[in-house]
């Protein structure tokens, strides 16, 4: 076994461009899923104020829930407040662009879609949003997943999956869970 | 072969400090009794989280009390057992390396004593209820100024160590100009400095952001800001609790294992690339946040990438140290060496398994730092077993392996048997594979995080439920392994064997020991220089946009 000092260094040479290329990899295949798959953290730099969301023009009672906006996309949006989502229960439609856009009036919220890659932190002061699209139809859970105080655990929305066909927007846009039976 | 020959086998036997006369003993002890207190306490809760968690019946079980064992384990685990460990630690290293007393000893029972007030003040806080808010404290939620106090103060405590430690390596360079730093001091005091760094995150939310809603001085808070600066410190807050694992790697195990360190100066730079590099990727806790632009999301993804070049470079020269103990014992081909290794030896099996855990967490971890890809696994169990597993299986169990190295030394006697050492060793190894494997599993299912029960009524989680009741079982081995790593130190204590002459603490030797070394590799200087341009680059914008264009603030919620 060679043990001179020049020999430990060349193996560590060849090490470290091992690491190197190892880091490479990483660093390209997150750079490519982002740049050419679109795979993007939900960075949303949108402010709305917590303690005028009821006030606002976007998050009062009536704009909440499925609703298709003048310009053709699906957007849901939903409240994050200790200890419910309002609407608890949203539908959309599959193999269609969909976007989640929550709000919170008072703590640090979280969400996740069982079963899907929807998954964004709800921040007070400002707008979360997710662009998806599902590919599967069923009842998924979308959970609060960030501690938000003794009644956490109870904080669970449903969302609704179905078929396109089963998708019926009313005349105004809007679509209700209770439609889609 | 050659220079390897004249390697001697462990345990050397110079007396140099004799049983007694180590300064620092009594403060080292009650250092890590305390952590090993909080420990057993954590470990015991944790049990019983699970339990809770799992389609059966746990006695007690309510939303207040989960939560606050949950705020209880977490606390206990990441600032009690961690900070007062480190710093024991760094007190045993301080003089066994350096072979001279630590400057400051009153300073330090000081500074332990004001930790020990830090922890009653957030233990009481927490237990009462009004402290339910995790160990991350994330704002607006707010709980009694007593659980944020506490905590200051074991900052505080770590802090008066930090610089004690740095003193005490500037006072041996001073006396022996020009000579190379022991690299277990050298290591120390790179904790040290990169704490001092580490902290200033969470300090600054604290003390301005925090405890002033606390106090009720204000209603409102800048939520993006403080969850920023929360990131500032959350991840190097992981190599601070990791340093003395990698110490152990490169500065015990070689020794221990029969061998000697294969290069010194790759142990000196992966710790630099530790202080360099653990902090300016806080950003990857946030990447599922919505106030930070992606740009600086994805820089951080790339300087997190970064940061495994230390841990993939350890991986490297810890293997080909054990390699040349493996050769040097007999072991023949390419991996004959391997059964040649002494695996009797606990510091020699707790690096081994260490490493199969490290493979698990850091595999895992590489894959919640990918940006884009996190989304899969946020806050879902995954996230849990991840740092359930680089936490427990690289952290702890070398702490493990550490106290029963330094606990011959402290008590002046040895252990009658390695069996039941090695023993606790697997079963904290078994216990932490049971209990994370499933995690991983059901995270990926979408098994979300900090939850008080489920609802098993719903198909979906009732599919969870062997795989919790599984992990609950791996979790009941791990309390086992706590209490009997308690026993095996307390039965030290309690022997009757006379006392001998304590042995020189077995520190490692490379196989080429290290000559004069440029003062980059012997000291920190420019290396804070590189590290105050990398925050700069990396958090100064995501910062300084809170001020520029400051966002609606949240309003304070208190919790009692």
């Amino acid at each position: 076994m060679a043990i001179n000092e020049q020999a430990i260094l060349n193996s560590e040479l060849r090490w470290a461009a091992v690491v190197g290329g190892i880091i490479a990899v990483i660093v390209s295949a997150v750079l490519y899923a982002a740049i050419a798959m679109h795979v993007n953290p939900p960075s949303n730099r949108e402010y709305v104020d917590p303690k005028t969301l009821h006030l606002s023009a976007e998050f009062t009672e009536a704009n909440l829930g499925t609703r298709i906006d003048p310009d053709g996309r699906v957007v849901a949006r939903l409240i994050a407040t200790q200890f419910e989502f309002v609407p608890n229960c949203i539908v959309l439609p599959t193999n269609r662009e969909v976007t989640l856009r929550f709000a919170t009036p008072d703590v640090i919220h979280g969400i996740l879609v069982t079963g899907t890659n929807v998954n964004t932190m709800v921040v007070p002061g400002y707008v979360a949003q997710v662009h998806t699209q599902f590919t599967k139809t069923g009842d998924l859970l979308m959970p609060c997943h960030e501690y938000c105080g003794l009644g956490h655990t109870q904080m669970i929305a449903t969302v609704k999956v179905v078929p396109p066909e089963q998708f019926r927007p009313d005349a105004e846009g809007r679509a209700a869970c209770g439609d889609a039976r | 072969m050659a220079t390897l020959a004249e390697t001697i086998p462990v345990p050397r036997s110079e007396p140099a400090i004799s049983a007694g006369k180590l300064q620092v003993r009594r403060l080292v002890v009650a250092h890590v009794w305390v952590a090993i207190a909080a420990f057993a306490v954590a470990c015991l809760l944790g049990v019983w989280q699970m339990w809770a968690r799992s389609p059966l019946e746990a006695p007690a079980h309510t939303a207040a009390n989960y939560f606050r064992s949950v705020t209880m384990h977490g606390v206990s685990m990441a600032y009690v057992l961690t900070t007062f460990f480190i710093m024991g630690f760094g007190y045993f290293t301080a003089e066994t390396a350096l072979k001279r007393p630590v400057p400051g000893l009153w300073l330090a029972w000081g500074a332990f004593w004001l930790g020990i007030a830090g922890v009653l003040m957030a233990a009481l806080a927490i237990i009462s209820g009004n402290a339910s808010v995790l160990f991350t404290f994330y704002p607006p939620l707010t709980a009694t100024v007593w659980f944020y106090v506490g905590l200051v103060l074991v900052v505080v405590a770590s802090w008066v160590w930090c610089l004690i430690m740095i003193f005490a390596m500037q006072a041996w360079k001073s006396a022996n100009p020009g000579q190379a730093v022991p690299l277990v001091m050298f290591a120390t005091v790179a904790n040290a400095v990169m704490w001092l760094w580490t902290t200033v995150g969470v300090a600054t939310e604290l003390l301005f952001q925090v405890i002033p809603a606390a106090l009720g001085l204000n209603g409102m808070v800048d939520v993006g800001l403080s969850r920023t600066l929360f990131s500032w410190t959350l991840h190097a807050i992981v190599y601070f609790w990791l340093f003395p694992s990698y110490i152990a790697f490169y500065t015990m195990f070689p020794r221990a294992a029969g061998g000697r360190l294969y290069s010194d100066t790759m142990g000196r730079l992966a710790f630099i690339l530790f202080i360099i590099y653990s902090l300016p990727v806080g950003l990857h806790h946030l990447l599922m946040d919505p106030e930070h632009s992606n740009g600086f999301k994805y820089l951080q993804t790339f300087l997190t990438a970064l940061v495994s070049v230390p841990t993939l470079l350890t991986i490297f020269t810890i293997t080909a140290s054990a390699e040349v103990a493996g050769r040097m014992r007999g072991g023949t081909g390419t991996f004959g060496w391997i059964k040649t290794l002494p695996w009797g030896r606990p510091m020699v099996l707790a690096t081994g398994l260490a490493f199969l855990m490290l493979f698990w967490g850091g595999g895992g971890g590489l894959i919640n730092m990918s940006y884009g890809m996190n989304a899969m696994v946020h806050n879902t169990s995954w996230v849990t077993a991840h740092f359930h597993l680089i936490f427990g299986g690289t952290v702890v169990i070398m702490y493990f392996a550490i106290a029963y190295v330094m606990w011959p030394t402290l008590t002046g006697r040895s252990f009658p048997s390695m069996r039941p050492l090695n023993v606790q060793l697997w079963l904290w190894f078994i216990g932490m594979m049971v209990m994370t494997l499933p995690w991983h599993w059901t995270g990926l299912q979408g098994q979300w995080r900090r939850i008080a029960a489920f609802d098993y009524s719903n198909p979906l989680i009732a599919s969870w439920g062997p795989w919790v009741i599984v992990s609950l079982i791996g979790g009941i081995i791990l309390a086992v392994s706590a209490l009997l790593f308690v026993w095996n130190l307390v039965t030290l204590h309690r022997s009757s064997s006379p006392r001998f002459a304590v042995v020189e603490v077995p520190y490692a030797e490379a196989v080429h020991p290290p000559g004069r070394l440029p003062a980059s590799l012997n000291g920190f200087g420019l290396w804070n220089v590189i590290v105050a341009v990398l925050m700069l680059l990396a958090y100064g914008y995501p910062i300084a946009q809170f001020f520029i264009d400051p966002p609606p603030q949240a309003v304070v919620h208190r919790l009692h």
